[in-house]
């Protein structure tokens, strides 16, 4: 699996530059790198249908946070926070990782899973559904239920920008029509 | 080991969520916060010689990748590009009220 | 910005942008259509749609590609989407429980197999398709609102 540590390592690095830089276009442009990492990744590890999904919603995020700072800020940001929240956050991410690295080395080995819950998806698949691509069957078939909780949660998303979004908001219409009227603050 | 990879670049977006100044370095560590549970799942449900979980005309099963937490990384990935946006939605609004993306000025004003 | 962005770009983004744009559009019903045999599905082929209005919105102003597809026709298009998901959910009940597989299944690799996968991936399309293209809608049209 020699890919898969290039592949990761190089992920990391652009990760860093990312949070790092104090130019915002560079720290954007250093985010795609680590989408397009992750679709490598992906291909690596023998799955083409999120590999397909994780490339177009890559390209849409960039999109839209280069819309969103361009033309509406200095370009070059400040330092950081005062050096007691530095501190405190990077003595927090030591002792996390830490932890990890010990409880991790209790997982079984990598490609060498114990999960057995899948052997029914695997076995059945095919004659109950018909549909011989095995994703979209538990998909859309045995636990369809979950993909209509996600079609409601995209759904209020995007209710909700449209909202935020709004051109003229509540308080101007309500002031408007207070306009002759004295207020006393 | 390449469990603790993972791990380490979820540090590095959790990093960056506690300490930035900027809102936007802000919305970048959430992301890729995102990217590195997508991954683990991933990492977990590999197995060696496996194939991808598409059938194909006449041909045995011998061994298929686990295919049921790529069916739940599919639904997080799209999840994942809704909340980035509606985040950037309100770093408009933000700015377009306060003039400013620096978080210690915006808790200053009174607006 | 503002006036670079109704205008549009540079000749030669807008000639390319004339060629490339029917082979998005088709591979996108393409990935959408044989979601149940290939890899893809609703999810990736409704993202591509978004993906190549957006494209037609970028390269040419925002005021051609409101001809081709208006606010409202997105509207309704996203709502149709939603409701026809339900439909298929609740129409279930005739077969006895909640999203029920109620049509045939013919022979696999074939176009028509499996039953009410095709209708729940083209309802998936419709809906995720015209949402996101209404996300950046709002995302372009949002001017200051004092100054208009």
């Amino acid at each position: 699996m020699l890919e898969l540590y290039i592949v990761l390592i190089l992920m990391i690095i652009g990760a860093i530059i990312a949070v790092e830089t104090k130019d915002i276009l560079s720290s954007i442009v250093a985010l795609g790198k680590v989408g397009l990492g992750l679709t490598i990744a992906f291909i690596i590890l023998k799955a083409p249908d999120l590999a397909i999904v994780q490339l177009v919603v890559e390209i849409l995020t960039l999109i839209i946070l280069i819309r969103a700072t361009l033309g509406r800020d200095v370009r070059y940001t400040k330092e950081n926070q005062n050096l007691g929240i530095k501190l405190l956050s990077i003595i927090l991410i030591i002792i996390f990782l830490f932890f990890s690295f010990n409880v991790l080395k209790h997982l079984p080995e990598f490609g060498d899973p114990i999960l057995k819950v899948a052997d029914y998806y695997i076995k059945n698949g095919l004659e109950k559904t018909g549909a011989t691509n095995l994703v979209t069957s538990v998909i859309l078939d045995f636990r369809a239920y979950d993909t209509l909780g996600e079609a409601t949660v995209l759904f209020t998303a995007i209710l909700g920008a449209l909202a935020v979004l709004r051109k003229k908001g509540l308080k101007r219409e309500i002031s408007k029509k207070y306009e002759g009227v004295k207020r006393d603050e | 080991m390449i469990y603790f990879l993972c791990f380490v670049l979820f540090s590095i977006g959790l990093y960056s969520i506690l300490t930035k100044k900027n809102l936007i370095k802000i919305i970048i560590g959430i992301a890729i916060v995102d990217y590195s549970i997508n991954l683990f799942f991933i990492l977990v449900a590999y197995r060696i010689d496996g194939r991808a979980p598409i059938l194909k005309e006449g041909e045995k099963i011998k061994r298929i990748v686990d295919p049921l937490p790529q069916a739940v990384v599919l639904t997080s990935i799209v999840i994942g590009l809704a909340v980035t946006a509606l985040l950037v939605a309100i770093a408009i609004r933000i700015y377009e009220k306060y003039g400013t993306f620096d978080i210690n000025e915006i808790k200053e004003l009174k607006g | 910005m503002n006036r670079n962005d109704s205008k549009g770009m540079t000749v030669i983004v807008k000639t390319i942008t004339r060629l490339t744009i029917g082979l998005i559009l088709l591979y996108g019903i393409y990935i959408l259509l044989h979601g149940h045999i290939t890899p893809g599905g609703g999810f990736a082929g409704g993202v591509i749609i978004a993906l190549s209005f957006i494209h037609i919105m970028l390269a040419f102003g925002s005021d051609v590609a409101l001809k081709k597809l208006n606010k409202k026709w997105s509207k309704i298009i996203e709502s149709t989407g939603a409701l026809m998901f339900i439909t298929i959910a609740v129409s279930g009940f005739l077969g006895g429980i909640f999203f029920n597989n109620l049509l045939d299944k013919g022979e696999p690799f074939e176009l028509f197999s499996a039953g009410t996968i095709l209708l729940s991936n083209i309802a998936i399309f419709l809906k995720v398709g015209a949402g996101l293209f209404l996300l950046f809608i709002a995302l372009v049209f949002f001017k200051s609102g004092g100054k208009n």
